[in-house]
């Protein structure tokens, strides 16, 4: 029997060796913006998931504000204290260690929502592309009428619902339908992305051999086509983090996102709206960067990665 | 003895990547005579297409021309400026693709797009163009010429398409066609049709022909001599009966075996063990050699040049192992 | 020479049409009439055990559609599939599919899309047998996929390894090697070789040839290369707008070929050796499939043709030892 002659029989590289020698990692080495936008990214995730034992103060802990506080100016300006780096709000909380906290509901809020709505997305994408017929058409259809509305509109109008559904409600549940209704208004984009991935997945020859060889319908769509259409789904999770986490911004300072008493950027950026004209412009402007720095550099590693995987640039 | 029409001298093209420099071609050389029918032939990788892309200008980067020269009538084109290449792409050298489909503007009608080209290269009056559109239709077999010229490509069938595109070829009178698998997405009844159509055109308008193919059979039909490619390298090159029937590199008598045969039985094809080399891990060497048949000691060393074998040239230590390696 | 084993498949009469029509909407508002393709129109053909029947023809005559319907990935709109006696149409309503599909698999043409590439070899090969049990532990499996391999020629330690660090041939030799897993009777190749370059097609053809003669394989083979199915088939069919035309030993039909498309098919191949016969330049296309001619589908293209065969539809019957669908040829005009 004729042998093509293979390599030398070493093993073969595992997963994180291969991911290192991969394109992408090449790709992510030799791009400054991803390299920084990575690093800022990180540094924020990190401040935010240990803040309690990164920031100087606890701002959710009621007993220890200090009314007398309120409204201090940054650290490095007349009437500033070097224990409130970035200065307080008005109830006397630190801003710094309110930003790292509010940072960390952010971001909780942005990766929870982008998950539900990726599960949901994506598996009605699957389903729709796969099967087809009328199933595909209803579901395009419920996600163009999703499409119709703006998305702050269906939040709002899941959050009304919701509080006079449940007028006594506990913050965790506040928390929770904030999240279902962020979710809500972000799937249609997965929903999309994998049903047209889908339809090309399911022409090619290999899906049609799983067939021949009798493989259950349901197993092929979760076995051979799901690993195939993740990539451009990937991009598009990094990118709606973002979006996540400036709905949920929004809407906490039109006042229905979280509960106030644990304030998010949004909260904080609402809270400092009233005292922006009276000078005390800290309250506002340091939330509102903190919020710029995470969604612009998830941005910016989002687009990294939607071109580090188009393998027509590479 | 005329001056060759077109003439490629130790051409090297290479591909900067991140991995290091792959050389793509290495030091290929032939001439074409005015008028001739040159084949190029080789499988996936050999650089055939690559070839034919750096003739006319059209190498996609990061690829580059490294080396050599490429002559046409006699001056330089591989170091012209683009806008100077552009003047003589079209004009003296024409392109026949293989894909119809996307040789052709799909938005553009083909008559906008033959009078476009002719326009550009040809000093004519627009009304002029077209008559010479039509002529040219009517010369490539298109019924109805001078109505069909205002219709659209989707509105033609893949032969007629192609048939539109050698037209769009020849539309500026070239000394030179190169034409890249002009037949391979075409059916065989309509492959016959377009090859006798191109010998006949390019005889008609006396233009010279570069034809890359994989297809032996397309090369037996049409050519006046063929040049076999390896990993970037030429191989063998002579009159096509000679190389087809006579060939002297072990290579090209290997890929003669392998093909099909429709007039004898055999119970099996001659096989080539083994693939043509990626171009990281060409050998050292004669880069066949790890698959030749009747490799030598001196083959794993020194690479061969092309050398007289009778009626064909060959680069391969079996035709003169004593000559000195230059 | 008639045998008295009954033939492994046995089509008759087989029909696959596609409804193209433009969506509902359109259709009422421009009142356009529903559109069908008639892709595959009235086949009938039987492949013995151990032999290659080939079907050929150009691009559009429902040879690939065919082969589809042979293994179930279409179901067809008429006609029937017997297998080993057995109706394929019953099987599938008395839930025994499943043991139909060992039995016949099937080789596609695209050697890059036909393995997942975000799967091990391992995986592509192991899973027909995962799927019908024949690995009841990873072990059995490694070693059975190791010995598939190492039948079309790879190596064992191949199977760590994902698609994309194998070439063409060596791709379609695991389809092969996934192809046997289950030990098939009966394979289905849709143009095997056709992507393939010219040295590794002959590795490929070789590697089926000596696997039909080791396991007394049955194959359909699928091509639009007459030269590859002269070396490998025992029968040739060779089909024009979903229609057998004709049907014949292969020595038979390359040494006369009756139908005159066959004619036409045989004179437009390249002749490689150069033995200076002539040809006859080849008249027109292949015509809209959604607008078939009426009567014989050839007529518009065939120097032959006459006013009955602009009107009836010539019927596939036995002429002279081959089978052919031709008025001029049974009535002895050709």
């Amino acid at each position: 029997m004729p042998t093509t002659p293979s390599p030398s029989p070493v093993a073969a590289p595992g997963a994180w060796a291969r991911f290192f020698d991969g394109d992408v990692w090449f790709s992510f080495r030799h791009s400054p913006t991803a390299i920084i936008a990575a690093v800022i990214a990180a540094l924020c995730l990190i401040c935010s998931v240990f803040a309690p034992w990164v920031s100087p103060h606890n701002p959710f802990d009621l007993a220890t504000l200090n009314l007398s506080d309120a409204r201090l100016p940054p650290a490095w300006q007349d009437g500033g204290r070097r224990t409130y780096l970035l200065g307080t709000d008005d109830q006397g909380r630190d801003l710094l260690s309110a930003l790292f906290y509010g940072a960390r509901l952010s971001l909780a809020v942005g990766f929870a929502s982008v998950l539900l709505s990726l599960v949901v997305g994506v598996g009605l994408g699957l389903l729709s592309g796969f099967v087809g017929g009328k199933v595909d058409a209803f579901i395009m259809r419920v996600c163009d009428v999703m499409l119709s509305f703006p998305s702050i509109l269906v939040a709002l109008l899941i959050n009304g619902v919701a509080r006079a559904m449940f007028p006594n409600a506990q913050d965790s549940l506040a928390l929770g339908v904030l999240i279902l209704a962020i979710a809500l208004t972000g799937w249609v984009q997965y929903a999309r992305t994998v049903r047209g991935s889908t339809l090309v997945e399911r022409n090619k020859e290999y899906v049609q051999a799983a067939r021949v060889i009798g493989v259950a319908p349901l197993r092929i769509m979760v076995r051979h086509v799901l690993p195939n259409v993740m990539g451009p789904v990937m991009v598009l999770a990094t990118i709606q983090v973002a979006a996540a986490i400036l709905t949920e911004a929004t809407l906490s300072f039109l006042g229905v996102g979280v509960p106030p008493t644990s304030p998010s950027l949004g909260t904080l950026i609402r809270v400092g709206n009233d005292f922006l004209f009276s000078g005390e412009w800290w309250i506002t402007i340091f939330p509102g960067l903190m919020l710029v720095l995470i969604a612009l550099s998830v941005n910016l590693l989002g687009d990294w990665l939607r071109d580090a995987l188009n393998p027509r640039l590479r | 003895m005329t001056q060759p029409l077109l003439e490629v001298k130790n051409l090297r093209v290479e591909f900067p990547t991140r991995r290091g420099t792959l050389l793509a071609l290495d030091d290929i050389s032939f001439d074409i005579a005015p008028g001739e029918i040159l084949g190029v032939v080789g499988e996936s990788g050999a650089g055939k297409s690559l070839t034919g892309a750096a003739i006319i200008g059209l190498l996609e980067p990061p690829g580059r021309i490294a080396g050599g020269e490429i002559r046409l009538a006699g001056q330089r084109i591989d170091n012209l400026p683009y806008e100077q290449m552009r003047a003589i792409r079209g004009r003296k050298i024409g392109a026949i693709f293989q894909d119809p489909l996307t040789s052709l503007n799909p938005l553009y009608t083909i008559g906008r797009q033959l009078t476009e080209t002719i326009l550009t290269h040809l000093p004519m009056s627009p009304s002029q163009a077209r008559r010479r559109a039509i002529e040219l239709l009517q010369e490539t077999g298109i019924p109805a010429a001078a109505q069909r010229i205002d219709q659209y490509p989707h509105q033609f069938s893949g032969g007629m398409r192609q048939r539109v595109v050698i037209a769009l070829a020849l539309a500026a009178d070239p000394q030179l066609i190169v034409a890249d698998e002009p037949t391979t997405a075409l059916d065989v009844s309509i492959q016959a049709q377009i090859i006798s159509l191109l010998k006949r055109l390019c005889k008609d308008h006396g233009a010279a022909v570069m034809l890359v193919t994989h297809d032996m059979g397309v090369i037996a039909e049409t050519c006046d001599r063929v040049a076999v490619l390896y990993a970037g390298r030429v191989a063998e090159i002579g009159p096509v009966g000679d190389v087809i029937h006579r060939p002297s590199h072990p290579y090209t008598h290997g890929l003669m075996g392998s093909i099909p045969a429709m007039d004898e039985d055999r119970e099996r094809l001659l096989q080539i063990d083994g693939a043509m080399p990626r171009l990281n891990a060409i050998p050292q060497g004669c880069a066949y050699n790890p698959r030749c048949p009747q490799v030598m000691p001196r083959c794993r060393e020194a690479r061969p040049e092309l050398l007289d074998a009778g009626a064909t040239r060959a680069a391969c230590w079996l035709v003169n192992p004593n000559r000195v390696a230059a | 020479m008639t045998t008295l084993v009954a033939p492994l498949v046995q089509v008759r009469d087989l029909a696959k049409t596609f409804d193209v029509s433009a969506p509902w909407l359109n259709r009422v508002i421009e009142r356009t009439p529903r559109q069908f393709v008639h892709a595959v129109d009235g086949v009938s053909f039987s492949i013995e055990r151990g032999k290659t029947l080939a079907l050929v023809g150009e691009s559009g005559c429902g040879k690939s559609t065919v082969a589809r319907l042979l293994v179930g990935l279409l179901q067809p709109t008429r006609g029937d599939v017997q297998f080993d006696g057995q109706a394929t149409d019953a099987a599938r309503h008395a839930g025994q599919l499943r043991q139909l599909r060992r039995r016949m698999q099937m080789i596609f043409q695209d050697p890059y899309a036909s393995l997942n590439p975000r799967w091990k070899v391992l995986d592509i090969v192991g899973e027909p047998l995962r799927e019908h049990g024949l690995a009841p532990t990873a072990e059995v499996l490694r070693a059975k996929v190791s010995d598939l391999l190492l039948q079309v020629g790879l190596a064992a330690a191949d199977g760590e390894k994902f698609p994309h660090q194998f070439s063409g041939g060596q791709r379609q030799r695991i389809s092969i090697a996934r192809a046997l897993a289950t030990q098939p009777e009966f394979l289905v190749c849709d143009e095997p070789t056709s992507a393939l370059d010219v040295s590794v097609q002959a590795q490929v053809l070789n590697i089926m040839k000596d696997l039909q003669r080791s396991r007394g394989l049955t194959y359909l083979f699928i091509s639009h290369n007459l030269a590859v199915v002269r070396h490998v088939a025992d029968q040739v069919g060779v089909m024009y707008l979903g229609r057998l035309v004709e049907l014949a030993d292969k020595a038979e039909l390359f040494g006369h070929p009756r139908h005159p498309y066959t004619r036409m098919l045989l004179d437009a191949i390249p002749d490689i050796h150069m033995s200076g016969r002539a040809r006859t330049p080849v008249q027109g296309e292949v015509p809209n499939p959604l607008n078939p001619p009426t009567g014989c589908a050839f007529h518009p293209r065939c120097p032959h043709a006459n006013a009955r065969c602009s009107a009836e539809r010539p019927v596939l019957t036995m002429f002279q030892g081959v089978q052919v669908a031709c008025h001029a040829v049974q009535e002895g005009r050709l």
